[in-house]
């Protein structure tokens, strides 16, 4: 009888590795904003329709991931923070992530179509294409601009959230997709400056690669400054009210301090004390946004007790 | 020598079979809600209940008032 040898077999993927192709801590955040979104607007839900929407978002995310993950396998291999990715790792093969990133790209936007309405499927389609062709296939390797620009399509989230509900694109959400894009310069460039990244060896130019860490402590505080009135123009919106202005004043302060902070300091300064200026800049930018999009949900969650808005006052 | 059929790529090929079937069922109940909560917002059934082959009292009876509104005219 013939012995049965599956030594040489090749490595099958699992469940959990097609997963990790979806970048799961990158959809938390996809869902989380565009959550808020849909919860916030003006028009109400019926609540498995919602479900539906914010799955397809959360699929359109993980569809975009998968794209970026198979386009950019020759540069993941080379960098020790991506290195064990499905596809570096030999987990998953390139055409299976092609494959699943299309497929799920597809899926998600036609179930959206049918779910809500086409403008909130236009807006998941344009946000995977916007990271998966714009940001991945062009910006990543041509410009220290890259997170700028690509950080749109991490921006969108609460616009589709709130088309999913209204079935239009008003000044709120332009203002949460705005309140996103310009906290994303400060929120990555300060971990990029006390993260000892391996892009330059991988051929991506980072600002902080490309200009120095100068340089990129200039644009830290260019951006802040940027984005504090967007912040504060939320309020005064019809999701807006005293309770989120109250958390964008103090939150606005906060991070513009920590980003003073690392604006004024010198290289010598900070490597003496570990970065702790940039850590800290970095770990309030965190809670600056989780906090807005909170605020943002309590004044939508107390108004039928009448406590959200400016009404009451 | 026995043929040894267990092996660490079966649980593997396992894993995912039934990965996949978990998917599929979240599908179809994706599908069903969906349908579900889309008719029932149209509301009215009489609004809808013309596309359909299913017999509809409601129309049969208009339709003979109908005629018998017919039949007293002439």
């Amino acid at each position: 009888m013939t012995d049965v040898n599956m030594q040489d077999t090749t490595y099958e993927a699992g469940m959990g590795d097609y997963f990790a192709l979806l970048k799961p801590r990158v959809m938390s955040l996809v869902v989380f904003t565009a959550l808020v979104g849909l919860f916030v607007a003006p028009v109400p839900v019926h609540p498995f329709i919602a479900f539906v929407g914010i799955l397809c978002v959360a699929v359109g995310a993980g569809a975009s991931g998968a794209l970026n993950m198979w386009w950019d396998a020759d540069i993941d291999r080379i960098m020790r923070r991506t290195a064990k990715r499905p596809i570096p790792s030999g987990r998953v093969q390139p055409e299976e992530a092609l494959a699943i990133g299309l497929a799920l790209s597809g899926f998600s936007v036609v179930l959206l179509a049918l779910a809500t309405n086409f403008l909130a499927a236009f807006l998941l389609a344009f946000t995977i294409f916007f990271y998966a062709v714009v940001y991945s296939m062009w910006l990543k390797r041509s410009t220290p601009q890259n997170i700028v620009i690509g950080g749109l399509s991490g921006a969108l989230p609460p616009m589709i959230g709130w088309a999913i509900a209204t079935g239009s694109i008003s000044v709120e959400s332009v203002l949460m997709t705005a309140l996103i894009f310009m906290w994303t310069p400060p929120h990555f460039w300060a971990l990029a400056i006390f993260v000892k990244s391996d892009y330059g060896n991988a051929g991506v130019p980072m600002l902080t690669e490309t200009h120095g860490r100068r340089v990129t402590r200039n644009h830290i505080m260019g951006y802040m400054v940027a984005l504090v009135p967007v912040s504060l123009a939320i309020a005064f919106t019809s999701i807006g009210g005293p309770i989120y202005l109250a958390v964008a004043l103090i939150w606005n302060a906060w991070f513009l301090s920590a980003c003073y902070k690392v604006w004024r300091r010198d290289e010598e300064t900070a490597e003496a004390d570990g970065f702790a200026a940039e850590r800290a800049a970095f770990k309030v930018s965190l809670a600056y946004l989780f906090l807005h999009f909170v605020a943002l949900f309590a004044e939508a969650a107390l108004a039928p007790l009448g406590f959200g808005g400016w009404s009451w006052l | 020598m026995a043929l040894k059929v267990e092996h660490e790529l079966h649980a593997r090929r396992k894993n995912r079979n039934f990965g996949v079937l978990g998917l599929l069922i979240v599908f179809v109940a994706i599908v069903f809600g969906l349908t579900v909560v889309k008719v029932l917002q149209l509301g009215d059934a009489k609004k809808f209940e013309r596309f359909d082959h299913v017999a509809r009292p409601a129309l049969a009876v208009g339709a003979q008032e109908g005629q018998s509104a017919e039949g007293a005219s002439q």
